[in-house]
């Protein structure tokens, strides 16, 4: 059965070139970048463009590039970073929709001697920068807000807040990775002063990320050893990845045009054919500012496991913001945080495109679903009680 | 990914029965909205007050639907006595296993039987027995005591799996231990025996288990603890906060702190408030 993958804000397909890239250097290059001998030398100065592309995808110099496992770690170690930078600073500023990487361990600070303020968002997934203003203060460490949601797309004003909160005196970090690849960044516009991003979703390989660290920042290492990362992050560098997620930059950088324009109208023509043939369906989050690969959309009154289930058997990947999915009890802290009532959190459903889709994929889906939405209806209770009560009235 | 087995894809994706017994002779509903599953069921009877035709209505995930469709297959042909001996267990036997998160759904069948054979017996709408416990998802001690029996549950995880309670704010995970607990007629400390400990080790381990485990859970109800003093294996403690004027302090006390101290310290502990 043909895979229809729109599921790529989970992970991308490591793109063909990205692939060739890589592999010279787990069997004929695999010299160590530290060697004196030029075995090993010819690898240093490849990891050197790598640094480079990823540098030059957000308009940053190469040595602001931290290599780091994956986007966790990149969050992970901006925040800690910040904190011991700053002993006597105890407050942290983040928000309800961030990703687990940042909001768990936000909780853990909190339990921990730290203040955290947990930034509302309204029902369209929007933040107000007024809230963020207000809380800064001289005692706030850190602010971490992520670029867009990886469960709406929905897009935080970024630009914006980093030039307030350094006016400030306190760190920004953005965790990117939902946004890196899919539209443009400039660091050199943008004040903020660290940024993750992460390879398997610009088409790069898994366990490999980076974390932007602006010149003048604070640092401090999370990983203590060698020399590499110049001091920044001990440990051999994960030399064929590393190879990999500069070539994914660099077919980012190519592709951002594309994905902005192919890649949202397909998004667009999936959303609105299905608003259209479905009825009781909406989509969750602002549609004006979003990320332009990202839809989520609400079925009401039937639930989001048993509608991916059904997908499954026509082999379309996408997923849920339902409780059902996850393992926890409860629908997605994200639809939660905006207001999104259960009846249509429980049956909410992500697609997130790439520039692999084509507009036959996107037609078989908008074919597709709506007979499922329909006969899952016809086993719900509630739904034959909305008709029910709509007749009466 | 979840692993369902062959049954219970087929059960989901061809579910049997599905719909609205005309004129029923027992219905039963469970569940809501909120909770993210629900169950109607609707059951007729024969000359011979056997069950001839069963239907459901289910809103929820597939291992759900397949609960629901199975119970109406198992239940066709079945006395009333005999169907109120079904089982959760049962129906997820029928359906060759459900995942262990996914086993409230198969509780959910089980209780929607239980209501439709209370509707045709007339009797009235069982009042919730017993006492809530998991404010999040409404279930009560009743409820948590009879799975943890039938099952034979033997973690607070396991409870969350099969009726959902403490799958929400998970502050009532300690009274599901209790009844857990209750129903196994033991203690259920894990004994982590250290090594004999010095008198200076002992008040070090009790203090840092205070610190850290202690009072952040007592300080999330407004309450607070102090260590007043170490006086061979009793403790002395003051109760500070709301836990002072608490009526369930005593409860506290030696339920959550005392028990802790054991667990973490060592099993001789007794814990004891300062005499103010």
């Amino acid at each position: 059965m043909k895979v229809v993958y729109v599921d790529n804000n989970a992970t991308t397909q490591v793109a063909p070139e990205v692939l060739e890239e890589m592999a010279p250097y787990f069997h004929d290059l695999y010299g160590n970048p530290s060697s004196m001998h030029s075995f090993g030398g010819q690898v240093a100065a490849k990891l050197k463009e790598a640094r480079h592309k990823m540098a030059s995808l957000i308009g940053a110099s190469p040595d602001e590039i931290l290599v780091t496992s994956c986007g966790t770690e990149s969050d992970n170690t901006a925040i800690r970073a910040a904190l011991e930078s700053y002993p006597d600073k105890k407050h942290i500023i983040t928000t309800r929709v961030e990703h687990p990487a940042v909001l768990n361990l936000c909780e853990y600070l909190a339990e921990n001697g730290y203040r955290v303020t947990f930034l509302p968002v309204d029902r369209q997934g929007r933040l107000n920068p007024e809230d963020l203003y207000k809380n800064l203060s001289d005692d706030t460490a850190i602010v971490s807000i992520m670029w867009a949601n990886n469960e709406t797309g929905v897009m935080f004003p970024i630009d914006e807040i980093a030039s307030v909160v350094q006016e400030k005196g306190a760190v920004f970090h953005t965790d990117a990775v939902q946004a890196v690849g899919k539209i443009p960044i400039d660091m050199q516009q943008i004040p903020v002063d660290m940024l993750s991003l992460s390879g398997h979703k610009l088409h790069g390989p898994k366990g490999i990320g980076a974390l932007y660290i602006r010149k003048g920042t604070k640092f401090s290492p999370f990983l203590i050893g060698g020399h590499q990362e110049r001091g920044r992050r001990g440990g051999t560098e994960n030399v064929a990845y590393i190879i990999g997620l500069g070539k994914a930059c660099e077919l980012a950088a190519e592709h951002l045009g594309e994905e902005n324009k192919r890649v949202k109208y397909l998004r667009d023509k999936l959303e609105d054919e299905l608003i259209e043939r479905i009825p009781s369906a909406m989509v969750n989050g602002d549609r004006e500012r979003r990320l332009p690969n990202t839809t989520s959309i609400s079925f009401e009154y039937v639930e989001g496991e048993a509608i991916l289930l059904m997908m499954n058997e026509f082999g379309i990947c996408a997923s849920s913001g339902s409780a059902c999915t996850s393992g926890s009890l409860e629908p997605s802290h994200v639809l939660r945080a905006m207001g999104v009532p259960f009846t249509a959190a429980h049956g909410s459903i992500r697609f997130s495109l790439s520039i692999y889709n084509t507009e036959e994929e996107i037609d078989f889906i908008i074919e597709k679903l709506p007979p499922i939405i329909e006969r899952l209806r016809e086993l719900s209770p509630f739904w034959i009680q909305s008709k029910m009560g709509a007749a009466a009235l | 990914m979840w692993e369902y087995t062959d049954k219970v894809v087929d059960h989901f994706l061809h579910p049997r029965n599905v719909g609205e017994v005309d004129d029923p002779d027992g219905l039963g509903e469970v569940g809501s909205l909120a909770c993210g599953d629900a169950l109607k069921l609707t059951f007729k009877l024969d000359e011979e007050k056997r069950i001839k035709e069963a239907k459901f209505q289910t809103f929820g995930c597939a291992s759900a639907i397949a609960s629901s469709s199975a119970l109406t297959e198992m239940i066709k042909g079945m006395t009333l006595e005999e169907a109120e001996k079904l089982t959760n267990e049962d129906i997820a036997r029928y359906l060759g296993g459900l995942p262990k998160e996914k086993m409230h759904c198969s509780v959910m069948g089980r209780d929607a039987l239980e209501k439709a054979i209370g509707h045709f017996r007339g009797e009235p709408e069982k009042k919730v027995e017993g006492e809530i416990v998991c404010e999040c998802f409404g279930v009560t001690d009743v409820e948590i005591e009879r799975v943890v029996r039938e099952s034979d549950l033997t973690s607070v995880e396991d409870v969350t799996d099969y009726t959902k309670a403490g799958g929400g704010c998970e502050s009532c995970h300690e009274k599901i231990q209790e009844i857990i607990d209750k129903v196994h007629g033991k203690p259920h400390i894990v004994h982590r025996k250290p090594a004999r400990l010095t008198n200076i080790e002992k008040i070090k381990l009790i203090q840092e288990t205070l610190e850290r485990e202690i009072k952040p859970s007592l300080k999330k109800d407004g309450g607070d603890i102090e260590l007043i003093d170490v006086d061979g294996n009793t403790v002395i403690v003051e109760l500070r906060g709301t836990c002072a004027t608490c009526v369930a302090s005593e409860v506290t006390l030696k339920h959550y702190v005392e028990s802790k101290l054991r667990e973490m310290v060592t099993p001789e502990l007794v814990v004891e408030e300062v005499q103010s």
